[in-house]
């Protein structure tokens, strides 16, 4: 093991240079994503943060998937959330994530929102809307069947849907000056809207929009080109969202939200300075505390401790470039201080024995070898219990868990590196 | 100085720790969070510091509506109330109707866990407790299945586990009190807390064995009762130097991390001094006891 520490400390010079480069933020007209737009990598080198500290909406929704068969439950979740998924878009919120999880029989969404808390606009298109369908009258308008609405009783569902749809927009009535809803069907629904008008002349059909009966028309004539009109009592807003909810299709499956949580960014950048601030009046303790405990060993260890912050920081911000972005939650930022803590064990561990050996009567570069060599077991088989417990905090653990595993792992790991090569390769250099 | 000497008093001062928070736990139980129970918890922040008048406006709203709070709390100019489940309809209702009868405030927040979720969420945290617990104990086991005669690996890993119980039952236990006094929530971070401190006892408690694996190895198991007391000695700077750092960040995170945190920082930092005892003072008496036990029933 007795390499030369010089091209270690080469090692430790590079890195040290690409993490501080990574972690620079943008200050005037230096900006370090200009790198990275060369290399074409398309992402910018951010921080993500999570909902905890950006503000944001998180939604668990779950689908209802008593109508559908057992084969096909899968691909309905699926496909409702490509229509969430469509409908977020629209919105225009940066970096939303939706996911699908099945638990047991329940078959679930995860929506997360950062940035979006106005919890009116996120029930609006992400709640249950935009199940758009027709119906008419039954043959015998006396039978009692099952009915969107009190209303309806005598009405039976065609199999024309809001599926059918191929675009929509708002127009307004040439008449009243009011805004309606213009709908064009796919060739597959004009057919099928043909067919029910040409059923239904001179009776009522019915338009229903999540069970409300938006207005019941009565067909004047067949109409054959696909072209209806939906001039319900809108205003310029609501045509407006209608339209777009239709545009973004159906969801296949209704569903209902079975948790929530809305954030206001006021909190989160409030945490986020509070947490920050504690951060560095720790790091600053730690600082002083092993220079007074360790002297000359204090510092070098402190050296070692900043470029552990910075490779970390660093490793954070690189993440975001991969599928597996480390998005950094309160709690996360907590498991990071805290991993600051627990790299400096590592050292104390090293010198201790250091120390030990010293007064046994051993040189200095004696006593720094054995100190590595005989402090290294237990500082492996103690961080390995502890990436233990956070990988089985990160695999049933769920959201803020998830986070705080993530970040005390990865810190276990660079304070590991930190402590065998970066301290070593110092002590090794200053000690020759 | 002689710690092995004095095991049983060691002993005793952890019962008489943990048996209150039992005691606690048995009559009032956890003070469980909406994210295991379900319900919901809204945030509201005031322009000026909250009133008791306004408090009292905030209650008489919620039991117009007929929705049963669990806690409303008010610290300075923000307001945090728990209640049963309400939907996002519902708490616009409430919304703009507080706004009209208490006074101007913006909504900082708003959750709700439906009791499904809820349920999950405890048994993943509770499957994680034990699934980690045994995880730690095998991976001891196989890590220390060198160490020499007369002891055994198994025994370390018991031992070890031991002390993570031992922890865990102060933290619980002292939850509960905290819970039943003065409001304070179990909640996912809590969880966190607490399988965090579980993966910081083992690390303080395998450092202590490496050292009694070490000196096994060198002096043999002759006087085991005086090699695990010179282990334990020997090891005492670094535990207390490590513990101490660690307590110093966790201290500057209660002091200046802000409210969100606090009890999880309480938690960590409870969770760090009791772990650094029991791996001392328990961990490693458990090894020497058991050793009797076994000398004995040889005679």
């Amino acid at each position: 093991m007795r390499k030369n520490p010089r091209y270690l400390l080469w090692l430790i010079i590079g890195l040290s240079v690409l993490a501080g480069f990574v972690n620079l933020p943008k200050i005037g007209n230096f900006n370090p994503n200009v790198v990275f737009e060369k290399l074409n990598i398309p992402k910018e080198l951010t921080f993500r943060k999570g909902l905890d500290l950006e503000g944001g909406t998180s939604l668990i929704l779950e689908a209802d998937m008593s109508g559908i068969s057992k084969a096909q439950k899968k691909s309905a979740l699926d496909s409702a959330k490509v229509v969430i998924e469509k409908r977020v878009n629209l919105f225009g919120v940066s970096e939303p994530i939706v996911q699908t999880s099945v638990v047991n029989q329940d078959f679930r969404i995860i929506v997360e929102l950062p940035g979006l808390t106005d919890t009116e606009k996120v029930r609006s298109l992400i709640g249950t809307t935009a199940q758009l369908t027709f119906w008419e009258q039954e043959a015998s308008a006396s039978a009692q069947t099952a009915s969107p609405s009190a209303e309806q009783v005598g009405f039976k569902q065609t199999n024309l849907t809001g599926a059918d749809i191929k675009q929509t927009s708002v127009s307004f009535d040439s008449n009243t000056g009011k805004p309606q809803v213009q709908l064009q069907f796919t060739s597959e629904g004009t057919k099928k809207f043909a067919d029910v008008t040409k059923r239904n002349i001179g009776k009522p059909v019915a338009i229903v929009l999540d069970n409300q009966l938006i207005e019941q028309p009565t067909v004047q004539q067949a109409i054959l080109t696909g072209d209806a009109v939906i001039t319900g009592n809108f205003t310029v807003e609501t045509a407006n969202q209608l339209s777009t909810q239709l545009n973004a299709g159906a969801l296949p499956v209704p569903l209902k939200i079975l948790s929530s949580s809305v954030i206001a960014p006021t909190l989160g950048t409030a945490s986020l300075e509070k947490s920050l601030f504690a951060g560095i009046v720790g790091f600053i303790i730690i600082i002083i505390f092993m220079c007074v405990l360790y002297g000359k060993l204090g510092v070098i260890a402190s050296f070692a401790l900043i470029l552990y912050t910075l490779f970390n920081l660093a490793i954070f911000k690189l993440s975001s470039l991969t599928p597996y972005g480390i998005t950094l939650t309160l709690s996360g930022i907590a498991g990071f201080i805290l991993s600051i803590g627990m790299a400096v064990d590592a050292n104390i561990l090293i010198f201790e024995r250091m120390k030990e050996e010293l007064r046994a009567g051993k040189s200095t570069q004696t006593a720094i070898e054995l100190g590595f060599s005989r402090a290294w077991s237990s500082i492996r088989d103690s961080n390995i219990s502890t990436l233990i417990t956070s990988f089985v905090l990160y695999s049933f653990g769920t959201g803020i868990v998830r986070g705080f595993a993530l970040v005390l792992a990865i810190g276990v790991l660079v304070s590991m590196f930190s402590a065998i090569v970066v301290t070593r390769t110092f002590l090794r250099l200053v000690y020759k | 100085m002689n710690i092995i000497g004095k095991k049983y008093w060691y002993f005793i001062i952890s019962i008489i720790i943990i048996i209150p928070g039992l005691v606690s736990l048995y009559l009032y139980g956890l003070n469980l969070s909406i994210e295991f129970t379900g319900g919901s918890r809204l945030t509201l922040s005031f322009e000026k510091t909250v009133t008791d008048k306004q408090i009292q406006g905030i209650h008489d709203i919620f039991s117009e509506k007929k929705i049963k709070v669990a806690t409303i709390e008010k610290s300075q100019q923000d307001v945090f109330i728990r209640t049963r489940p309400i939907t996002q309809q519902e708490d616009q209702f409430l919304i703009s109707d507080l706004k009209a009868r208490v006074g101007s405030f913006k909504q900082s927040q708003y959750e709700t866990v439906g009791p499904t979720i809820g349920g999950e969420t405890l048994l993943n945290a509770l499957k994680g407790l034990v699934i980690a617990s045994v995880l730690v104990v095998l991976y001891i086991t196989f890590s220390f299945r060198k160490v020499p005669k007369p002891t055994s690996s198994f025994r370390f890993g018991i031992a070890a586990v031991v002390a993570l119980v031992h922890d865990v039952l102060v933290l619980i236990g002292l939850f509960s009190i905290l819970g039943h006094f003065l409001g304070v929530e179990i909640d996912s971070l809590f969880v966190t807390a607490v399988l965090t401190v579980i993966g910081f006892s083992v690390h303080d408690t395998i450092v202590v064995f490496d050292r009694i694996r070490e000196n096994l190895k060198k002096v043999g198991g002759a006087d085991f009762e005086q090699t695990v007391n010179d282990s334990i000695l020997q090891t005492l700077d670094r535990s207390f130097n490590t513990s101490l750092t660690v307590v110093l960040v966790l201290f500057a995170l209660l002091l200046f991390g802000g409210e969100t945190i606090r009890w999880f920082v309480v938690a960590l930092l409870v969770g760090m001094i009791s772990g650094t005892y029991s791996s001392i003072f328990n961990a490693a008496p458990i090894l020497v006891v058991w050793q009797d036990l076994i000398n004995k029933r040889r005679k």
